[in-house]
Formats: structure tokens, sequence, C-alpha cells
């Protein structure tokens, strides 16, 4: 079971679905283009990060490290998340990190 | 004029969309796919974008060199897809009543580009396939993975 949801109805947390877009080195390795991801309210880029490198342990050991889009702005990891908000996983662009 | 797309691009046009009468300097960039790269025989590459996130940081990169140098004609194209040696990933055409700021500007937004523009370039050489960049950064933790092509996984 997903620890996060049950920890989110035990406490009556609502709860926010967001839109997880993946590209280049990251669908590749998630295997996947796109998911849902469902997090209590009040979660951040940050939270969102260390879910998808708990889901997908491939994209990286830093979670802190990846660079995201929330609907297509660059975010900072203490950036909270809405509802119906689209997350997307920026990997490095061309020679090295991604600068904003 | 901004433009992402997976057909040819041509050069020429580009460049006589951002040419006017007031302008003396006419500076075009074309990003071009070369056949060896840190060693590597490169076969052919594929471009992929995050659409509409790389149109509208093209966007703010016109804004950036409107503001910084006041020119108003710019225009670039970005294509996608599969590109093979030789062929143009990239065109940048600035024009400027004079040639210091349509120099600096072209430069400008080609730097811009690759730092900010959600565009990815996979490049397929002989021996496997890399994601260019992805050797440093969160993906490098682990040494880079070079899937050798035709084998399954």
């Amino acid at each position: 079971m997903d620890r996060g949801k049950d920890w989110a109805e035990r406490i009556g947390v609502s709860k926010l679905n967001v839109t997880v877009r993946l590209f280049a080195i990251y669908r590749e390795k998630a295997g996947t283009t796109e998911l849902v991801l469902e997090l209590p309210e009040g979660a951040d880029v940050g939270h969102l990060a260390g879910e998808m490198r708990r889901r997908y342990p491939a994209i990286t050991r830093d979670p802190s490290a990846i660079v995201v889009a929330v609907n297509q702005e660059y975010a900072d990891h203490d950036h909270v998340l809405s509802d119906g908000d689209e997350a997307a996983l920026i990997p490095p662009v061309s020679g090295g990190f991604l600068a904003r | 004029m901004i433009e992402i797309t997976d057909e040819p691009l041509d050069p020429e046009a580009i460049t006589a969309k951002v040419s006017q009468d007031s302008n003396g300097a006419v500076v075009t960039f074309l990003g071009t796919t070369r056949d060896f790269t840190a060693g590597r025989k490169v076969l052919h590459l594929e471009y992929e974008a995050y659409r509409p996130m790389a149109d509208s940081k093209l966007a703010e990169i016109v804004d950036e060199i409107r503001e910084r140098w006041s020119i108003e004609d710019v225009a670039i194209a970005h294509r996608l897809g599969r590109l093979e040696i030789g062929e143009t990933s990239l065109i940048v055409a600035v024009a400027s009543p004079h040639r210091e700021a349509a120099f600096a500007a072209c430069q400008y937004s080609v730097d811009r580009i690759k730092e900010m523009v959600p565009i990815w370039k996979k490049e397929f050489f002989q021996g496997g396939e890399v994601w260019v960049g992805s050797q440093e950064g969160p993906t490098a933790e682990e040494p880079v993975e070079i899937t050798p092509t035709g084998c399954g996984r």
C-alpha cells in the first residue's frame, strides 16, 4: 500500500492529484511518459521529487537535484503544489546542469 | 518568430523573416549535427521536446533580446525528431541596425536555448546511444548507461 496515502487518510488530510510528465532519460529510466500522483495537501515539489525517486529509483539517487517544472514554469523544491497541477521532470538539457 | 517543427529547416526562409530595410546587419546561426563527438562516431540524433513549455521558453528568450538590445527582429526555429549527420537542428536569425548587437544577441540566444529550453538530444553512435547532458547532474550518480543498439534488454 502507498505509505503516503495511508498517512493522509489516517490524519484526515485532503489529497491533491498531480500529473507528472517524464521526458528523455527520465522517461526511459521510469518506463513511462506520464502518471498521476496522489499527494497530501501541502505537498511541495520536494515531496513530489522524493515520491518519484521512491517509485522509480532508477531516475536518480538524489531527488533534491531533480529540476521540476510546474505548469510549465521552473519551480523550486519548496513550491507548494495544487490539485490539478502538471509537473514535469526536466533532465539536463545539454552538456551540464539546467540553469534557469 | 518562433517555430518548433518536425520538418527540415530552411535557413533562407528564416533569415528572410528578420530582414527589414532598417537593419544593416543580419546574423544567422545554424546548429548542425556533426559526425564525431567526444571520440564517438555519431550515426544520427533524435530531438525531443516538452511542448508547449519549449515554445513559451523560446518566447521568453525573444523578450530578453528585445529588452537587452532593443532588437525586434528575431527568428528561432528548432527541429525535432530524427536528424541525420549534416542536417540543421536549430536556426537563430537576428537583425539589427548595427552588427555588434546582432552578433551579441544571436550568441546570447543560442546559449540561453541550451540552458533553459526543455528540448533534449539523444545521440546514436557506433557502439551505443546516450542522452547528451545526462553524464552530469542528477542522472550521473551511476556510471553512464550506454545501451548497445540492436540488443534487447
